[in-house]
């Protein structure tokens, strides 16, 4: 099993640490409900080093990962980060990423989820032909945490060089944590403001340290994958593997917001027009559960007593304090108010389909 | 930690024999497993079980799991305030955090329990 360069420091915090895509993670400190509510109200810290990172740079570097992902990376100048998918030519997923410009237009980081490296890197690199481009698969490298809540600007700014106040959301900077040299990003997987913070340092562990300590009297916990993946849900992002997959099409996830056709010939960018002009059949949905009971992944989603498909997401929001959840339904069932139902061991209990995200911060900027 | 008067399974429940009756919960390694309970499916009262039948299910954030009759038996009453404060089982998962009474149908069925002290080694092998 990989460990990662915290591993030993979330041992002495008393986490229970169970494996995740082949490696030692922590799934809980103090407990779901505690360390959620954290992130909700004050802040959070997470060790996220299990994602991957790939460069990729040279002359074409731009126009390779143009053509790699439906987002239009044009768009971003140096310091900026966009949300974006691999896509394989039929529109769907080889993964989802964050897009770092590092130096427009030769210098891209892609950072990919931790269950995808291998296959990703494979795909990055495999699709290089007519592109004068370097494709270097740095995951072991780099280090990563996140700094997520209403707390997190307070907290990360004396501990480093960087002027947060004046980081916009989806921009990034290079500076110090704790003296030591890391990339800081206005990014997050949980709906809140905060910030991710990648370091190479092969001793990282004061950066983990260092907020730990001047977060704690405010609040701060760190938290574990098991509320990471509450918090994504009720700000309905997506978790590859349950909601999106080379099964599922990037606009049947309801992710058209990332595609920009307009930006030229990219993988896929057909299949997207002919759905477009073709219409969907099936969608994404967000869930509620009306009946008692909670709605888990693979548990079987029935319209009109047909089984049309499995829960994607499903899990108790901790700030809702109700049964939520992702499906995809035939189109005609993806209106808000629209009722199905979800097999929960031997029974059905009704679900409605609801507005997402569940949950959206006040002061989104 | 694990009362010396209750049996004790290997699915980690616990029965505490009370003349004909018994109550029946899950032990705090296994709500320390489960972590923040949500959620407790109960059982008719009236229901027969026989020995290992399931007779709720226990739901926490991130995972569901059976629980499973000890030893077979008519539920004589459930745990009612387990609908609003399933999280009892996370506080006081050996006694406000039972989950079902049962009427025992035969005694003899105790004696393929654990004890306490059995219990307390078997999770040392588990953690080892």
């Amino acid at each position: 099993m990989k460990r990662t360069r915290f591993n030993e420091l979330h041992k002495k915090l008393g986490a229970k640490m169970v494996e995740f895509v082949g490696w030692e993670m922590p799934i809980e400190y103090k407990g779901i409900i505690e360390e959620h509510m954290a992130v909700r109200t004050k802040a959070g810290l997470f060790d996220v080093s299990h994602m991957g990172e790939v460069l990729v740079s040279g002359k074409d570097a731009l126009a390779y990962v143009q053509w790699l992902t439906p987002n239009d990376v044009a768009r971003l100048a140096s310091g900026q980060v966009q949300y974006t998918a691999l896509m394989t030519p039929e529109s769907t997923f080889v993964d989802d990423m964050l897009v770092y410009c590092i130096e427009k237009p030769g210098t891209y980081l892609l950072v990919v989820n931790a269950a995808n490296v291998g296959k990703d890197y494979a795909w990055i690199a495999g699709h290089t032909k007519g592109f004068d481009v370097k494709v270097e698969n740095l995951s072991d490298a780099y280090s990563q945490v996140a700094l997520q809540g209403p707390l997190a600007e307070r907290i990360l700014q004396p501990l480093t060089d960087v002027d947060l106040a004046g980081m916009k959301s989806f921009w990034w900077a290079r500076g110090k944590v704790a003296g030591i040299d890391c990339l800081i990003s206005r990014t997050g997987y949980t709906g809140e403001d905060g910030f991710e913070v990648y370091t190479t340092d092969p001793n990282p562990g004061s950066v983990w340290t260092s907020i730990i300590e001047k977060g704690s009297p405010l609040g701060l916990l760190p938290i574990g994958l098991g509320a990471r993946d509450t918090l994504r849900l009720e700000a309905k992002l997506m978790l590859y593997g349950n909601d999106i997959s080379d099964k599922t099409t990037v606009l049947e996830a309801d992710l058209k917001w990332i595609v920009k056709l307009q930006k030229g010939d990219f993988l896929g960018k057909p299949v997207i027009e002919k759905q477009l002009a073709e219409g969907l059949r099936r969608k994404l949905a967000g869930f509620e559960m009306i009946d008692r009971g909670i709605a888990r992944p693979h548990y079987p989603a029935f319209v009109n007593g047909q089984k049309v498909s499995e829960v994607s997401s499903g899990t108790f929001s901790p700030l809702l304090k109700k049964a939520i959840g992702l499906v995809y339904l035939p189109i005609g069932a993806t209106a808000p108010g629209t009722e199905f139902e979800v097999g929960i061991r031997d029974k059905t209990f009704r679900a409605m389909v609801v507005l997402t995200p569940f949950y959206k911060r006040a002061d989104k900027k | 930690m694990y009362p010396n008067e209750f049996f004790y399974t290997k699915e980690h429940e616990w029965i505490k024999v009370e003349g004909d009756e018994a109550l029946v919960g899950i032990t705090d390694f296994a709500q320390h497993q489960l972590g923040d309970i949500i959620f407790v499916e109960l059982p008719e009262v009236g229901k027969e079980l026989e020995v290992h039948q399931p007779v709720g299910v226990v739901e926490s954030v991130k995972s569901v799991s059976d629980v499973y009759a000890p030893v077979s038996g008519r539920v004589a009453a459930v745990n009612e305030a387990l609908a609003q404060t399933a999280d009892l089982l996370n506080k006081d998962p050996h006694g406000k955090g039972w989950i079902v009474r049962l009427k025992i149908k035969d005694k003899k069925e105790l004696g393929g329990l654990m004890k306490a002290s059995e219990y307390e080694k078997f999770l040392e092998g588990l953690e080892a």
